[in-house]
């Protein structure tokens, strides 16, 4: 499946992007895009020039400060939003985005949500039952099919959000800082889980967090953004052998590393 | 290092146990009371404020504030009410009936209309104030246009109680609609859920507390309606709870006045409470937006 958002004033000749030599064969491509927001006099420009690749099945992390549009771009590959200028092609199959807040629906329980996604995917009734089934075990989630979204904590939610989103039977999982509001324990135990499912499923990941130790332990590659608009600055490949820990000193040292960075570009905000 | 090495083998199992463990430790909800306990604690305030209420209007009669013909007491208004048993429950039964038909043609009515301005702009625009002065106007004052129209005769009422109730259910639903989370619209898009299917497997379903306070205002608004208009108009060999009021009064009979009030009063409480409270409460619950600290 090809979506291509093009925009008429910067179309550029379709110029392999330098930062990775698949070109083509990427699942997700961005290729100088540009995000303003508002009119003329007051637009705020949300993403500046940001060319990016993902390659199928590769877990990617983006990281930034706030206003580096983080959001805007995960909206962007999902298909929710269009770019001002340039291009966004997903070619890695069907994207899915899973938020960092209650994106459940309050009126329908466990089985109810992850159901709907299958629903809207038009399968069978008979179908549907057993596959939700095997989704809610993936996620670990078995005997908590009748309960309400407001009776769960708020890392199983994330996890219902998470089987949800596999029942699109999605190829490409974009993550908008799906951990945030946890607590470090929890966290930490869904790191595990995540990066479980992603070896087991083969998809693409693209995560955003603002969480430095996060996007090392995770990440394939942390990119981080700019803040205010949001560019490119760096790319980090993580080389460090899975299953990682988030305490374990290599992912310290490289995240230490990042921070530096990051802090830097903070910095260029600053008043002084 | 201990602690890596220790995950290392059976990690996958160890990952499950802490999963288990986690949700255990947050899933201890307190329990609720039971069934009984919980009818008791909402029928007693009730049945107190009942006894009260009748301890008062005995002590007011026996004052001698005004002479027993006009302002008889709990006793007399109990003998007239069954003295005219039969007639006050064929009254009370088309009335009922005349308050379900209008609703039910309102609930119609408002529904699409809400649906139609919460979702288009344009008309949203155009006519969603003009809803709200709708609600607010009373609606006795439909009446004489309303008699001008349909003649003294069923339709008169029908149109009044259908225009009672219909904005405000419109206005529930359009509220509902407004004050829907944009992360649930979002996420149903990011679902495939699109126009017709989103409306009705998000939208509609996200609107439902807001849409269930806005029947209930809606029923209370065609009650009174059906009310106003049975006074108002009356049609010849029909017994109705405005049409028996009126009589009543004609026969100077105040016990068998108040024994007709005392009736709608009832059927008013027990569908505003029975029905559409136990549903708001019910989707309340259903939604987590009750607190349950309390």
């Amino acid at each position: 499946m090809t979506r291509a958002s093009t925009a008429a004033r910067r179309e550029e000749p379709a110029t392999e992007s330098p930062r990775s030599g698949a070109g083509s064969l990427a699942a997700i491509s961005l290729d100088a895009v540009t995000k303003v927001y508002g009119h003329a006099g007051n637009a705020v420009p949300a993403l500046d020039r940001v060319s990016l690749e993902v390659e199928p099945g590769e877990f990617v992390c983006l990281l930034g400060a706030s206003g580096c549009g983080k959001s805007t771009l995960l909206n962007l590959v999902a298909g929710l939003d269009r770019p001002t200028t340039g291009t966004v092609e997903v070619r890695g199959g069907r994207p899915t985005l899973m938020f960092q807040e209650a994106a459940l629906f309050p009126w329908l329980t466990v089985r109810g949500n992850v159901d709907l996604a299958l629903k809207l995917r038009k399968i069978s009734r008979p179908h549907r039952r057993e596959t939700v089934q095997a989704l809610l075990e993936m996620v670990h989630l078995t005997g908590f099919e009748k309960k309400m979204p407001h009776e769960l904590s708020g890392g199983m939610r994330q996890r219902v959000q998470l089987a949800r989103a596999l029942g699109q039977q999605a190829e490409i999982l974009l993550m908008d800082e799906p951990f945030g509001s946890l607590d470090a324990m929890t966290r930490d135990v869904l790191h595990d889980e995540l990066e479980r499912l992603w070896r087991e499923t083969g998809l693409t990941v693209l995560f955003v967090t603002h969480n430095v130790r996060e996007a090392v332990r995770l990440g394939d590659r942390v990119v981080l953004l700019s803040s205010r608009p949001g560019r490119v600055v760096a790319e980090f490949p993580v080389e460090i052998d899975r299953p990682r820990r988030i305490e374990s000193h290599s992912v310290a040292d490289l995240a230490a590393q990042i921070t530096g960075r990051l802090r830097d570009e903070v910095r260029r905000h600053g008043a002084v | 290092m201990a602690l890596f090495e220790s995950r290392g083998g059976s990690s996958a199992q160890l990952l499950d146990a802490e999963l288990s463990g986690l949700d255990q430790l947050e899933m201890a909800l307190p329990p609720r009371p039971s069934r009984l306990a919980r009818v008791w604690a909402a029928t007693w305030p009730k049945l107190t404020a009942v006894a009260l209420a009748l301890i008062i209007w005995q002590l007011v009669v026996w004052s001698g504030w005004k002479p027993e013909y006009a302002l008889p007491g709990p006793r007399k208004v109990w003998d007239a009410f069954f003295e005219n048993f039969d007639n006050n429950m064929s009254a009370a039964g088309t009335t009922l009936w005349r308050g379900v038909r209008g609703f039910l043609f309102a609930l119609v009515i408002g529904t699409t209309i809400g649906a139609l301005v919460a979702r288009v702009r344009v008309l949203r625009a155009a006519f969603g104030s003009m809803i709200t002065g709708l609600q607010t106007m009373p609606s006795v004052a439909w009446f004489p246009l309303a008699i001008l129209l349909f003649r003294l005769d069923e339709g008169a009422i029908f149109f009044v109680v259908v225009l009672g109730a219909a904005p405000s259910i419109a206005n529930g639903l359009i509220s509902g609609i407004d004050h829907i989370p944009p992360i649930l619209l979002r996420s149903g898009r990011v679902l495939g859920a699109r126009g017709l299917t989103a409306f009705r497997l998000i939208i509609l379903p996200a609107a439902l507390p807001s849409f269930v306070a806005g029947l209930k205002q809606g029923w209370a608004f065609a009650w009174r309606s059906l009310l106003a208009g049975e006074l108002i108009v009356t049609i010849a060999g029909k017994y109705s709870l405005g049409q028996q009021l009126d009589a009543n009064r004609q026969l100077a009979d105040s016990a068998g006045v108040i024994a007709v009030m005392i009736v709608i009063l009832v059927i008013g409480i027990m569908i505003d409470s029975l029905l559409f409270g136990t549903a708001e409460r019910t989707i309340r619950r259903r939604y987590g937006l009750v607190d349950t600290a309390t």
